[in-house]
């Protein structure tokens, strides 16, 4: 993406380093609270309810997982529960099968979100998460993969007609393109900004000034 | 010079029938003037009204009670940039307003405010008031041709389905009360008819069909004739292009419909037409089923001294309107700022009062309370418009269709076979 | 031949008007019925919709982006910016979703305080919900009635936090403030003058001749559709899904009071009307359940002055008035979040748009658009 090269802004964008600034304030350890048990709102969560104790992932235990590991073997990285919320961390390559065995078999008919995290520092920057719910079983799942950038993970229209416009929305935001998505074009900005907003190297005041002066016929919309 | 001018005066025919020009043109200025202070009135009435059923004030500001809004209304109108698009067909887009304007007030001309009351008296008056005020719908549609945009378009494809559909039941309404000018029922006042058995199409002519058979149509062959007048008043809201038939021009899904591209002078030409158009079939409704000009209870409560206390009613009803205006200098809060309003209120209150005591001198409301009587049942024909616009929700294109084609077309015919079989029958 | 060629030419200059049964009109986004800045595309013909298509993100502000740059107290007030008409809720899912990543519980009391506030605030959006659509469909009385009465809940948030619309009412880890004197006094005569004000809408609207014909069977949705499309709220419940996040994982404290999610059969425009008409009869039960029994105690849990939620990722998500509002928040163990999406219901329910009016008027577009009951500031954000 030879537009990623951010134009200089008017000002240097200071957000790429966040964990710099948390330096100056006092370390306050998260953990000498966790005294309430975190009550999970989850009802049926199938295994091990939360455990606030160390805010570490454990291992989700279900059949659902079980099934699935017999299935893919390695290509279900991990499977865990963090906060009372369980999700899965899968190839890419499978994920898009791991989605349709969800809704087929395992019911999780509803497509909650399609999303996305950049990870610049990663050789593979994107985290695509998928937030499925299943009526049936009234169960929260994420199902997570990784991408690299250029990457194109199938789009899972096929199977939920809502990633239309969830996948137009992460594809504009980060520039993932989705494979056999029938109208994959930019959703929330114009058609021809350049650069895409969420990823990490684009600064919080960065803007495509060159699409700014054409259009609106101004210096800078900051 | 003077004989011509009073002549009419002491005369029992409208101006056209005695052939006076000038008190003809003199009528037309009356009714021009005239019209445009009850559209004026009427678009504060409106606002107003529907304010008050809406539980907020509406115009406060301008005037005491915004009495004066619709006057800086219309100065803002008139200064207004006129714009003209510049992809319009210009000719087309300059006539379309005034076609529509000129049918809406050539309709008046055979308006009958009263036995002597009217420009003129065709004997064919009703028929060339739907056909002129039928002709409206050619500027409508010229004016959503001519804007060559797609809202006013749409609007105005609208607009001519519309009224061409409603046209027919109206038509069919229409045909069933000149059927009873000729039938001379019983009614349901009892009273044995002595008419002349030949039917009228003269808007004159028939008002005293009415008062001859001494009932107003609404009542005859009860319910023929209300379920007539019925039809009449739902297809008039949807001819006039009102809510809940407002299509042409609904707010809400094409802007403004025909006229989204006019604005200034041109579009308050179609606003004054709008208002005189509903004001025009109100008065066909009103002739044709309310007794026009007639006073209420004609038979019921007769007698001179009924006459008299009737034609009280119109100077009454103008020192009413003073009280009330009085009312409101009284309570005009006592403050410096408020001066000017309280002194033009006060004002306002004197011309009313004026009027009033005029109104009560015996030549003049002899010769003047027909006209106040029409004049009041026109103003509650247009009241009912405005209250179905502050309740109703907008109706569907095809809903409009279905209701104008599969409702009101079968019941007007209905009506009028089954008023034809009654007035031969009774 | 020479016709031939005049008919091209015709063609070449406009062929939306002539020779075309097809009209391609642009609705939006200035526009009165798009509720803000929705454009939408029309292709018709005549008056029949023949496909729409939803051009957004007029209204974009980027909040995801400025939610990366903001500590997490700092980006609490940009989420009352989304569904303005909803702010309170807006603001309950973001602090829960915080309060869920810190491992932080608020107090019952803030707890009843966020119930009360928020089933008032679904009540203040379901009154513009029902203004403005009657507005669309042509009613413009209604409007003004539940604006009026949507002022006397706007008068309590003033008094509860000093802000009426984006009024920024919780923070993360409870309620920044107590409970003004009189507060119960005020929602219990809040709940006493509004119930029949509701029953004021129903009479002007429910057996309305021309809003049956107007609303039933149109912008018909099945439930199954709905799953598929993933739309959420009332528009789900209309078709017959009775699903409702503070039934099926309840939050806040909505466990304990006792209601019932109303659902329709039909799924269409009139039932999706009646869904929300009981559901504002639903949270007034919730809120007079609630305002009886606010328990004591503190209310603000304990909160380390800067928040540095220890590294992973959470998605919570609440029942917004407009449908499923879920929060997915990705921290590194900085003081601001590494990732804040927000899941907007107006933004997926407005996706359903396109089946809903296919084959339909230009008139049930209108309509349509109001059912789903969007806020384009939530749709962009």
């Amino acid at each position: 993406m030879p537009d990623e090269t951010k134009t200089p802004p008017p000002k240097p964008a200071d957000n790429a380093d966040k964990p710099g600034q948390s330096g100056s304030v006092e370390p306050v350890p998260p953990a000498d609270k966790p005294a309430p048990p975190a009550v999970p709102p989850k009802a049926a969560a199938p295994a091990a309810p939360a455990k606030p104790a160390g805010p570490a992932p454990v291992a989700w235990e279900s059949l659902m997982v079980d099934e699935f590991r017999r299935q893919y073997g390695s290509g279900i990285r991990e499977a865990s529960t963090y906060m009372g919320q369980n999700y899965m961390v899968v190839e890419s390559a499978i994920v898009h099968e791991v989605l349709q065995i969800m809704r087929d078999r395992e019911s999780f008919d509803y497509c909650v979100d399609v999303t996305a995290v950049h990870y610049p520092q990663r050789e593979k920057q994107f985290d695509v998460v998928y937030v499925l719910y299943s009526f049936a079983r009234n169960e929260r799942v994420r199902i997570k993969a990784e991408f690299a950038d250029g990457e194109k993970p199938l789009s899972v229209f096929d199977i939920w007609p809502t990633a239309d416009w969830l996948e137009r929305e992460a594809y504009d935001m980060f520039g993932i393109e989705f494979e056999g998505h029938p109208n994959l074009k930019r959703i929330l900005l114009p058609e021809d900004w350049k650069g895409y907003p969420l990823r990490k190297d684009y600064g919080i005041i960065q803007q495509d000034s060159e699409w700014v002066k054409i259009n609106l016929g101004i210096e800078s919309g900051q | 010079m003077l004989d011509y001018i009073t002549s009419y005066l002491k005369s029992d025919v409208t101006p056209g029938a005695a052939g006076n020009v000038l008190w003809a043109f003199i009528y037309i200025v009356l009714i021009f003037l005239g019209l445009s202070v009850a559209v004026i009135a009427m678009n504060w009435l409106e606002r107003k009204i529907l304010a008050h059923m809406q539980v907020r004030l509406g115009p406060m500001r301008v005037g005491p009670h915004g009495l004066l809004q619709p006057i800086a209304d219309a100065i803002k109108l008139l200064i207004k940039e006129d714009i003209m698009p510049s992809e319009a067909d210009k000719l087309v887009f300059w006539v379309a307003p005034l076609i529509v304007v000129i049918t809406a007030f050539t309709v008046f001309i055979v308006v009958p405010f009263g036995p002597t009351h009217a420009v003129t008296d065709m004997n064919i008056g009703v028929l060339f008031m739907l056909g002129v005020s039928s002709l409206s719908v050619l500027g409508v549609v010229m004016a959503g041709w001519a804007s060559n945009s797609h809202y006013p378009l749409i609007g105005a494809l609208r607009s001519s389905a519309q009224m061409v559909s409603y046209e027919i039941a109206m038509g069919l309404a229409v045909v069933s009360a000149i059927l009873m000018t000729s039938l001379h029922g019983t009614g349901i006042y009892g009273v044995a008819s002595t008419g002349s058995g030949t039917g009228y199409l003269s808007m004159i002519e028939i008002v005293k069909a009415q008062a001859e058979q001494q009932t107003w149509f609404v009542f005859k062959f009860f319910p023929m004739g209300l379920i007539a007048f019925v039809v009449f008043a739902i297809a008039m809201v949807a001819e006039t292009n009102r809510a809940p038939f407002d299509l042409p021009e609904a707010e809400s899904e094409l802007t403004a419909g025909f006229h989204t591209e006019y604005s200034g002078f041109r579009w308050s030409l179609f606003f004054l037409a709008e208002y005189s158009a509903m004001i025009a079939v109100s008065s066909i409704a009103v002739t044709l089923w309310l007794g026009g000009w007639l006073r209420p209870f004609p038979n019921a409560l007769s007698g001179e001294t009924w006459d008299l206390v009737f034609s009280l009613f119109p100077g009454l009803t103008f020192l009413l309107l003073a009280g009330l205006a009085f009312v409101g200098v009284i309570r005009m809060p006592k403050h410096p700022l408020f001066r000017l309003q309280t002194i033009g209120l006060a004002g306002f209150a004197a011309v009313l009062g004026l009027i009033g005591l005029i109104l009560l001198v015996p030549a003049v409301r002899d010769r003047i309370q027909d006209i106040y009587w029409f004049s009041i049942k026109v103003a509650a024909s247009m009241y009912l418009y405005i209250w179905y616009r502050g309740t109703f929700p907008r109706y569907r294109f095809d809903q409009l269709m279905k209701v104008g084609w599969k409702v009101l077309l079968p019941i007007g015919v209905g009506v009028l076979i089954v008023t034809a079989v009654m007035g031969v029958v009774l | 031949m020479s016709d031939r060629e005049s008919h091209l030419e015709l063609q070449e200059h406009d062929q939306t008007f002539l020779d075309s049964n097809e009209l391609i009109i642009n609705m939006g986004p200035q526009h009165p019925a798009t509720h803000g800045v929705l454009r939408v595309i029309l292709k018709l013909d005549g008056e029949k919709v023949l496909g729409t298509e939803c051009v957004i993100g007029y209204l974009h502000r980027g909040v995801e982006k400025i939610g990366e740059n903001r500590t997490y107290t700092m980006f609490n007030p940009y989420v009352d910016r989304m569904d303005y008409v909803a702010a309170v809720s807006n603001g309950l899912g973001y602090c829960e979703a915080v309060e869920k990543l810190m491992g932080l519980q608020a107090p019952p009391r803030a707890n009843y305080i966020r119930v009360i506030l928020t089933e008032l605030n679904r009540l203040a959006s379901h009154m513009l919900w029902l203004g403005t659509h009657a507005l669309d469909i042509g009613a413009i009385t209604p409007l003004f009635y539940t604006f009026r009465d949507r002022e006397e809940i706007l008068k309590i948030f003033e008094k509860y936090c000093g802000a009426r619309l984006t009024t920024h009412a919780f923070r993360i880890g409870g309620c920044q403030y107590e409970t003004y004197e009189g507060f119960e006094r005020d929602v219990q005569k809040f709940l006493k003058f509004v119930a029949p004000k509701i029953d004021e809408y129903e009479e002007l609207l429910t057996t309305n001749r021309i809003w049956v014909e107007r609303t039933k069977g149109v912008g018909f949705i099945t439930g199954e559709q709905c799953i598929a499309l993933g739309v959420t709220g009332p528009v789900l419940r209309a078709s017959g899904v009775k699903w409702d996040i503070r039934k099926a994982q309840p939050y806040a404290a909505y466990s304990e009071f006792d209601f019932e999610i109303p659902t329709g059969t039909a799924g269409d425009t009139y039932d999706r009307y009646l869904v929300r008409m009981k559901e504002m009869r639903q949270s007034l039960r919730i809120i007079d359940q609630a305002v009886g029994k606010i328990p004591e105690g503190p209310i603000m849990a304990k909160v380390p002055k800067v928040m540095k939620p220890p590294v992973g990722e959470i998605y919570h998500s609440i029942e917004a008035p407009k449908g499923e509002l879920g929060y997915f928040l990705v921290s590194d163990g900085s003081t601001q979040p590494y990732r804040v999406r927000v899941r907007p219901p107006s933004f997926v329910n407005l996706q359903a748009l396109d089946m809903m009016v296919r084959g339909a008027l230009v008139a049930d577009v209108v309509a349509v658009i109001g059912t789903l009951d969007i806020v384009l500031g939530e749709v962009d954000r």
